[in-house]
C-alpha cells in the first residue's frame, strides 16, 4: 500500500523584516508533506543570509506532529549555523503538539544498536554454539524424560491414562487414512518400477519379494515415522509451546506436578503404542499396493504373490521393523515435547518450535535408521 | 491541530450486532464528538468490544449504520474503509505488537503507506512517537523483551504514528499495575490535549473511566443496549438505575453504608 501526494497542502512564502527572514506558512501540513516542507524551507534559507529566522504559523489550518517535527529539524540546522530561530502567531493547538514532542528524545541514541551483518567467522561460531546449546538441551531433556519414564513405570497409577488414550486416537486412529494411502501408493510405485526391469528377465515373481522386503525392512517403518513426525511432533511442540507461553506449564509446577510426567510421558506412551501398529498397517498396505501391480500388470495370482511375500518376510525382519518403529516413536515424542518446553517469548517462537520439531525429528529418524541398517546387517 | 469539521466524528445509528442467532446489541444509537473522551463501560460479555469492532469496521452490523468522519463504513467499499482507517488508531487489549519486528519497526509500520518519506524522517517520527510514550531508546528492542506496560505504551505509539483523528482503546489498562495504569492515563490525557484526538475507550476499570472520561456510556447485557450516558458527575448525581450505581459508584455506596 503505497501512497504518494502530488501537490503539497501548504503554501510557503518568505519576506525580510528588520534584517531577519520570516517564513510564512499557510494551509495544511501533514506527514506526507514533511520531507517536501523541509526541502522547501532549506532551499529558501540557502538563498538568504540572515541573522534570524521567524516562522509565522498564523494561517496554518492543520498540522500534525510530523509537520511540527520538520520545524524542529530546521531549527537544529539554523542554530548550528549560529542564527536565531523563533515562531510567531503560534496557535494554541500547535503549542500543544510542540509540548508533547520531547525534543531531547529525538536525538537520543537507541539503548541497543541495530542488527548488523556478522562476518562469516562470527556467523559460523554463532551457529556452532547454537548447535552445541541445542544438543545440550536435547540431552538434558532426554535424561529428564527417561527419569520420568523410570519413575512412572514404578507408579503406574500416576500415569495419565486418559491422556494416553486421547493421544493414541490423535496420533494413531486419525493418522490411519493418510498412512494407508501413502503406503499403498509407495507399494504400487516400487512394484511398477521394479517390474519394468524384472520383466525383461522373466523374473516377475521377484517383484513380490522386492516389494515386501523393501516395505517391511525399510520403507514401512521410516515412512510411517516421517508421517507421524510431521503430524504429531509438530502438534506436541505447538501444544506444549502454547502452554509454556501462557504460563500453563508454570501453573502445573506450582500445583506440584512435574510437567514432563504430566505432559510428555502420556504422549510418549501413546506414540510408542501406536507407531508400531501403524507400521504394521503400513507394511500391509505397501504389500497390497505391490499385489495390485502384480495381479493387474504381471499376471501373477494373488496366492502366488502373497506366498512369495510370506517366504521373503521372516520373523526377524518383522520384529526388527517393530523395534525400529518403537525407537522412532521415542524420538518423535522426545523431540516434539522438548521443542515445546523450549519455547520462550511469543507466538512466533511456537511456530519456530513446531518447524524445528519436525525437521529435527525427521533428521534423527534418518540417522537412527542408518544405525539400524548397519547393526541389523551384522546381527541378521 | 485539527481542521474544524462540524458535527460529530462518529455516528452509530440503530446498530444491531448478532453472532449467528444470538443478538448481542440491539438498535444502539449514539454520537461521539470531536476531541472528547468517551468511555464505554459495562459488565463482562455485554458487547463493549463487539461495539468497538463495529466502530472500527472489523465487524459489519446486522442492522444499522456506523458513520466515521461522515463516511458510512458499513456500506463503503474496501478502499474507502482503508482511507478512514488511516484517520483512526486502535490500541488493542493485547497491545498486538508484531513479535517478529522491533518496537521501532512496529511503530514505523503505519508510515509504510507514505512512499515519499525519507528513512531519516521515518526514523525521527518513530523516535518522536516513542518519546511521546516515554519509550525513547527502545526502538531496537523486540516486544518480547519489554514489560506489559511498555508493550502497551509501544502499542499506543504505533496507534498514534499518523496522528489519528480518533483513537480507540480496548481495555487499555488490562493487565497493568496501578503505576502503569496511571502512566497510561497521563499519556491518554496528553495525547487528547496535545493532538486534539477524539478517544473512544472500552473499559470496565471504573476508577480509570471516572477519572478520564468526558462522557460515560454504559451498556447492559440484558437490555442489549445503552442504559445510561452522561458525564461522570451527571451520572453520579442523577443516575437512579441501580445497575448503573452498582457498577460505577459501588465504592460511593459502600462508603455511605459504612458511615450509616
Amino acid at each position: 500500500m503505497k501512497m504518494t501526494v502530488s501537490e503539497p497542502g501548504y503554501t510557503l512564502t518568505h519576506s525580510e523584516e528588520g534584517g531577519g527572514l520570516v517564513l510564512t506558512l499557510s494551509g495544511r501540513i501533514s506527514v506526507e508533506d514533511a520531507d517536501r516542507l523541509l526541502t522547501d524551507m532549506e532551499a529558501v534559507l540557502s538563498e538568504q543570509r540572515v541573522g534570524s529566522v521567524q516562522i509565522d504559523l498564523a494561517d496554518v489550518s492543520y498540522i500534525d506532529s510530523a509537520g511540527v517535527l520538520t520545524f524542529f529539524r530546521l531549527e537544529d540546522q539554523i542554530r548550528q549555523k549560529g542564527s536565531d530561530y523563533g515562531y510567531t502567531h503560534v496557535p494554541s493547538r500547535i503549542r500543544g503538539i510542540m509540548a508533547l514532542i520531547g525534543r531531547a528524545g529525538l536525538e537520543k541514541p537507541p539503548l541497543r544498536s541495530e542488527r548488523t551483518h556478522e562476518g562469516i567467522i562470527e556467523t559460523v561460531g554463532d551457529a556452532g554454539f547454537k548447535v552445541y546449546c541445542d544438543f545440550k538441551a536435547l540431552m538434558t531433556f532426554l535424561g529428564d524424560l527417561l527419569a520420568a519414564v523410570v519413575y512412572l513405570s514404578g507408579h503406574l497409577r500416576e500415569v495419565r491414562w486418559g491422556d494416553v488414550l486421547f493421544y493414541m486416537r490423535r496420533t494413531g486412529a486419525e493418522g490411519f487414512p493418510i498412512v494407508g494411502l501413502i503406503s499403498l501408493l509407495i507399494g504400487l510405485i516400487i512394484a511398477f518400477m521394479s517390474s519394468l526391469q524384472l520383466k525383461q528377465f522373466g523374473a516377475n515373481i521377484y517383484v513380490a519379494s522386492l516389494v515386501s522386503l523393501a516395505i517391511v525392512r525399510e520403507l514401512g517403518p521410516i515412512m510411517t515415522a516421517i508421517l507421524v513426525a510431521g503430524r504429531s511432533a509438530s502438534a506436541y511442540a505447538a501444544e506444549i509451546g502454547t502452554m509454556t507461553i501462557n504460563d500453563e506449564v508454570d501453573a502445573l509446577v506450582t500445583m506440584g506436578f512435574d510437567p514432563i510426567r504430566f505432559l510428555a510421558v502420556p504422549k510418549l506412551i501413546a506414540t510408542a503404542i501406536v507407531l508400531p501398529l501403524l507400521t504394521l498397517y503400513s507394511d500391509l498396505f505397501g504389500i497390497a499396493g505391490g499385489l495390485i501391480v502384480g495381479v493387474v500388470g504381471l499376471d501373477l495370482t494373488p496366492y502366488t504373490y502373497l506366498q512369495e511375500s510370506q517366504r521373503t518376510i521372516t520373523l526377524f525382519y518383522l520384529l526388527s521393523s517393530l523395534l525400529k518403529a518403537l525407537v522412532f516413536a521415542f524420538v518423535i515424542a522426545w523431540i516434539g515435547c522438548q521443542r515445546g518446553f523450549q519455547v520462550r517469548g511469543g507466538v512466533a517462537a511456537v511456530g519456530a518450535a513446531t518447524t524445528s520439531a519436525v525437521v529435527t525429528s525427521i533428521l534423527l529418524i534418518v540417522i537412527v535408521d542408518s544405525v539400524f541398517a548397519v547393526v541389523l546387517h551384522y546381527v541378521g | 491541530m485539527r481542521e474544524a469539521e462540524p458535527g460529530p466524528v462518529i455516528i452509530v445509528d440503530g446498530l444491531t450486532a448478532r453472532f449467528g442467532e444470538e443478538t448481542i446489541l440491539e438498535k444502539i444509537s449514539f454520537e461521539v464528538y470531536r476531541g472528547e473522551i468517551l468511555c464505554i463501560v459495562g459488565g463482562s460479555g455485554c458487547g463493549k468490544s463487539t461495539l468497538l469492532k463495529h466502530m472500527i469496521g472489523l465487524l459489519r452490523p446486522a442492522v444499522g449504520r456506523v458513520l466515521v468522519g461522515g463516511v458510512d463504513i458499513t456500506a463503503a467499499d474496501d478502499e474507502q474503509v482503508n482511507l478512514i482507517r488511516k484517520k483512526i488508531g486502535v490500541l488493542f487489549q493485547s497491545d498486538a505488537l508484531l513479535a517478529s519486528m522491533t518496537l521501532g519497526e512496529n511503530v514505523g509500520l503505519p508510515l509504510d503507506g507514505f512512499a515519499g518519506l525519507a528513512p531519516r524522517t521515518v526514523q525521527l517520527i518513530v523516535r518522536m512517537k516513542l518519546g511521546m510514550v516515554n519509550l525513547g531508546g527502545y526502538e531496537n528492542h523486540y516486544p518480547a523483551e519489554l514489560s506489559g506496560g511498555m508493550r502497551k505504551r509501544g502499542g499506543l505509539a504505533r496507534a498514534i504514528a499518523l496522528d489519528p483523528q480518533i483513537l480507540f482503546f480496548d481495555e487499555p489498562s488490562a493487565g497493568l499495575d496501578p503505576v502503569n495504569t496511571a502512566e497510561l492515563e497521563t499519556l491518554i490525557r496528553g495525547i487528547n490535549t496535545g493532538l486534539g484526538t477524539t478517544m473512544v475507550i472500552v473499559s470496565h476499570q471504573v476508577e480509570l473511566v471516572l477519572r478520564i472520561a468526558d462522557r460515560v456510556m454504559m451498556i447492559d447485557s440484558e437490555e442489549k443496549g445503552i442504559i445510561a450516558t452522561g458525564t461522570p458527575d451527571e451520572l453520579r448525581l442523577s443516575a437512579s438505575d441501580p445497575r448503573v450505581r452498582n457498577f460505577l459508584f459501588r465504592s460511593d455506596t459502600e462508603r455511605g453504608e459504612g458511615r450509616a
